[in-house]
């Protein structure tokens, strides 16, 4: 089958800065995909040239069968996008934010869409006060569920948890997962390894603007030297994973 | 996209919907574009007007014009700070991942503009005729009227647009406002620019808002409107054009 994301040579620069060098990278459907990578590695520069918002310098992207250059419109209709910062209307309430999606989104039911989603998002007593008014957490459920209006099949998340409290992170995870449980492929970048860890069917790792490692998580595991003999065995955390390999790439 | 073109216009009306709530919400807006405008016009009257010889029988005949232009203007620093913030706060960035037409949110702060004006307008005209404020000007001459304020609108709008889509922060989105508020003051919104000193005259007789004011009066009054609308026209849509052009050069460079 078609993979939902299909990345191949993916260049691309600000001015002088040569952010992304040749990314390769594939997306299975219905696969929690996730993005490592450290402060200005260019995991939203991906996301924005796969979302349609930037245009690559070279290198070739398809999404849903589509090639982001060629077919944007195609790609917009098929995709949802959570940025890195929340992007809901602040002087709406929620439940305005929600239907006026809905309405971009053209549904029909856009006031029961809406509902569905503040319930389902724990944001019904909440669903009538201004945005402006909502904690970090709730504005990140908002914005994620302003993603889900109209039930894209590729959703992009990035750095979905960043600034939350472990609870509120939790709870983005659970979601997350619940996403994919019922065939929605996500594809989101994160700073933190335990939460590729814990979410994703394949990690993939950027460094200096290429993909330096990609495969399911027990594949990286065996990338690393094999455990030491210790008194005690020791599993080789992903954190460990990435700083060994960085820092042999650092030594060629 | 045929399937995007055809929710263009449903789009707008989301936008529409959505920057009409920003207005009524923001008490800040509600008073510098439609109660200063007021408060101005009872001060002009009531306190100055005595003093104030044009040649009309009333003054609030004379003022009304200048009046609505300075509505207009008050408004036009707001469009740049929605405009602003909607790309700061990357709700922009959402709409544009999302299958609506790319330039359906730049139209709907538009559409926005000339719709919260035209109702911030209609209360001024409401408590101009409260005030005594009459025109024997029959229908086509008022639709002439909402035509060119509409025009007027829209030069602002667009000229408003630039610094919205290009400001790195909020006080350079802002900026814009303080000329534009200007302009009507040193026309001959208030009084006749025969009074006023050489260079001040020489602007305020070459100044846009001086035509439109003109154009205006003379259509309310049912006078002749002479050249004076082909100027006024002039330089609205001179002004359009260019400040269209390069408002859409920074919104598509950055959408
Ligand atoms: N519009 C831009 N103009 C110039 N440089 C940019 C621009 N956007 C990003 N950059 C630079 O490109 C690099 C990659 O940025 P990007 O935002 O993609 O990184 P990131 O991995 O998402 O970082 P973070 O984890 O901080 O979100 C950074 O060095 C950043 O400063
Ligand atoms: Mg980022």
């Amino acid at each position: 089958m078609q993979n939902a994301i299909q990345v191949k040579g993916l260049q691309k620069s600000y001015k002088q800065l040569h952010v992304l060098k040749g990314v390769d990278l594939e997306v299975e459907r219905g696969s929690i995909f996730a993005l490592l990578g450290s402060n200005g590695s260019g995991k939203t520069t991906i996301v924005e040239i796969l979302t349609t918002l930037l245009k690559q310098d070279g290198g070739k992207a398809t999404v849903n069968g589509f090639d982001v250059a060629l077919k944007p419109d195609n790609v917009r209709q098929s995709i949802s996008l959570t940025g890195q910062f929340a992007a809901i209307d602040e002087i709406l309430t929620g439940r305005e934010n929600l239907v006026m999606i809905a309405r971009l989104r053209h549904l029909s039911n856009s006031s029961q869409v809406a509902n569905d989603l503040l319930q389902r998002f724990g944001l019904t007593d909440a669903a009538d006060r201004k945005a402006s008014t909502y904690s970090g957490g709730m504005r990140r459920r908002l914005d994620i569920a302003m993603s889900l209006v109209g039930g894209s099949p590729l959703i992009f998340l990035d750095e979905p948890t960043t600034g939350l409290d472990p609870e509120a992170r939790i709870e983005v995870w659970k979601m997350v997962k619940e996403l994919a449980a019922n065939g929605t492929t996500v594809f989101l970048t994160t700073q933190y390894l335990d939460e590729a860890e814990q979410l994703a069917d394949r990690i993939a790792i950027l460094h200096e603007g290429r993909i330096i490692v990609s495969g399911a998580l027990a594949e990286l595991k065996k990338l690393f030297p094999s455990a030491k003999i210790e008194y005690i065995e020791k599993q080789p955390t992903l954190e460990e994973i990435f700083l060994a390999i960085i820092g042999k790439k650092e030594k060629n | 996209m045929e399937t995007i073109n055809n929710y263009f216009f449903n789009d707008m009306v989301v936008m529409l919907r959505r920057s009409m709530r920003h207005i009524f919400r923001s008490l800040d807006t509600i008073i510098t574009v439609t109660i200063m405008p007021i408060a101005m016009m009872l001060l002009f009257v009531y306190v100055l007007g005595g003093a104030i010889q044009t040649g009309t029988k009333n003054y609030v005949d004379y003022l009304l014009p200048g009046i609505l232009l300075i509505a207009i203007a008050n408004s036009a620093g707001y469009v740049s700070y929605r405009l602003f913030l909607d790309k700061q706060r990357g709700i922009f960035e959402r709409f544009n991942s999302m299958p609506i037409a790319r330039s359906a949110a730049l139209w709907g702060h538009v559409l926005t503009s000339l719709v919260s004006n035209a109702i911030s307008l209609m209360v001024i005209v409401l408590v101009a005729l409260l005030m005594g404020f009459r025109s024997p000007a029959g229908i086509l001459s008022w639709l002439a009227v909402a035509g060119i304020l509409a025009l007027f609108t829209l030069t602002l709008t667009w000229i408003a647009a630039v610094p919205g889509l290009s400001a790195k922060t909020v006080d350079g989105a802002g900026v814009i406002a303080y000329p534009i508020h200007f302009l009507p003051l040193i026309s001959s919104a208030f009084v006749p620019t025969k009074s006023m000193p050489g260079p001040v005259r020489a602007f305020a007789e070459h100044q846009p808002v001086t035509s439109i004011v003109e154009t205006i009066r003379a259509l309310l009054s049912n006078q002749p409107v002479g050249h004076e609308i082909w100027i006024a026209l002039a330089w609205c849509i001179g002004i359009i054009l260019v400040a269209y052009l390069f408002a859409m050069r920074v919104y598509k460079k950055w959408a």
